[in-house]
């Protein structure tokens, strides 16, 4: 992936996003929503939603502008480029689903620090031409947004016995789950799983690295 | 031939030679052995439905570590005792109303069994390699999870076939809420309330109540050295000592009194005795040090009745021996005896 000018095929770059590199489970980028906005489906996928936006647009802004960046400027250029965007999701999501951002309004403003988007910005879109850029933001937006959608799965149906917000179990659901607790939980559980596919059947590693 | 016997004459082995009779088995069997008084005077005090929790927990534990290793194809270590410990110890950790309060809660000691072997144990490596308790983590999930039904107590009855007993606060609850005053009140006198808490007939765990029971098995435990007196003692030297400085109350302003409270009850009630003895003490989850196990106990102590005094719930050891337990690797690194004769480096 790092050689420029490679051809690269765009169904390998969102496969890439969804599974080898999946932001969350496999290169442990962005923990920090993945624990605090998960503890409902719905909540998982509106962020997610607005991650893939955010992504898809930084990664093609960077790489329409990446050849009038200083390299020793670029980092507060990515920021700015960043910061553009998620202030026009911000004000778009305030505008258009109010109840969602009622709730997520402050998460929303924080994708701005999301690891995960400066990472791609600066690892991928900067050497690369605008579609591959394109793509890449495509999958790993999308493998972003499988992966909150599949930790709020789990907690919300564990946590409260319901999906959506709809009540599918009638029992005493785990209450557990849906503190942030049960969301460590749930994220170190689904790496493992991950992890397990991906030696069992791709013969990787293992994940590794981390960050918030 | 003659050769070949003089070759195996001269064979020697890695050490070590000589070995002892103690095994981790043997050492794991042992300690449930002597946690078997305070458990049959749990079944005594809390009748056929404290041995069926208590049954379930051991039972569910042992199967779930049986499934977990034959799933992942590992070495079976269910004969070694330390399932069954887990399993034990967190029976003897959970009321004994749990079952009577509503027979569908019967998968919540299922539950805090799995959690407790599978996530705690054997996904951080198995015995040796877990960071916690695993009993303590399965009952502090149960606890955040369902805290209604982990929070009825009922009152002994000693009746061995009264299936509703009635529920009531614990010692510790009511001397939170109401004060010392009302906690004596409940049982006569003073001399009626230290002997109740030490024979056990009050409200709480199944296995906590009798302290005379645990002290006895924590003597023989004390006796075959399989414990030291390193964390026990300075968990509980602090808990008295802080609960006497901070323990007491003024029941009119509700303000703190110094140098008044009553440390004897608060040692003889709660799970402190069956922690200090029995969950603080366990080998894997504490430092290896000497001097590093004093401050480990320290520290269990201090935040015990940090959460006693202060906190939200009326009783905090398991919260306690849970945190300590993070500290335990830096407080081995920080305590390590120096190597003898070497000399310590020079700061630059």
């Amino acid at each position: 992936m790092s050689n420029a000018e490679n051809k690269v095929s765009y169904i390998g770059l969102i496969k890439n996003g969804i599974f080898a590199e999946n932001p969350i489970f496999r290169v442990a980028l962005s923990l920090c929503p993945a624990v605090a906005v998960t503890s409902g489906v719905k909540n998982g996928f509106m962020m997610g939603l607005a991650v893939l936006f955010v992504q898809v647009m930084v990664n093609v802004t960077t790489s329409v502008v990446r050849k009038f960046i200083h390299p020793k400027v670029r980092i507060p250029s990515y920021m700015f480029i960043i910061a553009t965007w998620v202030t026009v999701t911000d004000l778009s999501m305030a505008a258009y689903v109010r109840d969602v951002y009622a709730q997520m309004g402050l998460y929303i403003k924080l994708i701005v620090a999301f690891a995960i988007i400066l990472s791609r910005a600066e690892l991928f879109a900067s050497k690369h031409k605008v579609t591959p850029s394109f793509f890449d933001g495509l999958g790993m937006g999308i493998g972003f947004l499988f992966a909150l959608v599949i930790i709020g799965f789990f907690r919300e149906l564990l946590g409260k016995g319901s999906l959506w917000g709809y009540p599918i179990v009638n029992t005493k659901p785990l209450l557990i789950m849906i503190l942030p607790t049960g969301g460590f939980f749930a994220v170190g559980i689904l790496m493992g799983l991950f992890n397990w596919i991906d030696m069992k059947f791709f013969g990787g590693g293992g994940a590794s690295g981390g960050g918030h | 031939m003659a050769d070949i016997k003089k070759e195996h004459e001269l064979l020697v082995s890695v050490s070590p030679h000589i070995k002892s009779e103690e095994t981790t088995s043997r050492i794991m069997w042992t300690v449930n052995l002597s946690l078997f008084p305070a458990l049959l005077m749990g079944l005594y005090f809390f009748g056929p439905k404290a041995l069926f929790i208590t049954a379930l927990c051991i039972i569910s534990a042992l199967l779930s570590e049986r499934i977990f290793q034959k799933v992942l194809k590992k070495k079976p270590t269910v004969n070694d005792g330390s399932a069954f410990l887990t399993g034990l110890l967190l029976g003897m950790n959970l009321p004994p109303s749990l079952w009577s309060f509503n027979p569908f809660m019967i998968h919540v000691p299922i539950i805090g069994s799995v959690i407790a072997i599978v996530i705690t144990k054997q996904f951080f490596g198995g015995l040796g390699y877990n960071i916690f308790n695993p009993a303590l983590i399965g009952r502090a999930f149960l606890l955040i999870s369902f805290p209604k039904a982990m929070t009825i107590w009922t009152t002994p009855t000693a009746a061995f076939f009264a299936l509703d007993a009635k529920t009531t606060a614990t010692p510790l609850g009511i001397l939170k809420e109401e004060g010392i005053g009302k906690l004596i009140e409940a049982f006569g006198d003073k001399v009626n309330l230290y002997t109740q808490l030490l024979i056990g007939h009050r409200a709480g765990s199944i296995g906590e109540t009798s302290v005379i029971a645990l002290l006895i098995g924590a003597a023989f435990l004390l006796y075959k050295r399989y414990i030291t007196w390193h964390i026990p003692f300075s968990f509980l030297g602090t808990a008295a000592l802080l609960a006497w400085v901070f323990g007491g109350k003024n029941l009119e302003t509700g303000k703190m009194l110094l140098f008044a409270g009553d440390p004897i009850v608060h040692l003889l009630s709660g799970g402190l005795i069956l922690g200090a003895f029995f969950m603080a003490t366990d080998y894997v989850t504490c430092p290896t040090v000497r001097k590093g196990q004093i401050v480990f106990g320290i520290g269990c102590g201090a935040l015990t009745m940090l959460i006693r005094i202060k906190g939200g719930y009326p009783e905090g050891v398991m919260f306690a021996i849970l945190l300590m337990n993070c500290f335990a690797p830096l407080i081995d690194r920080a305590m390590k005896s120096n190597v003898f004769g070497a000399v310590k480096e020079k700061k630059k």
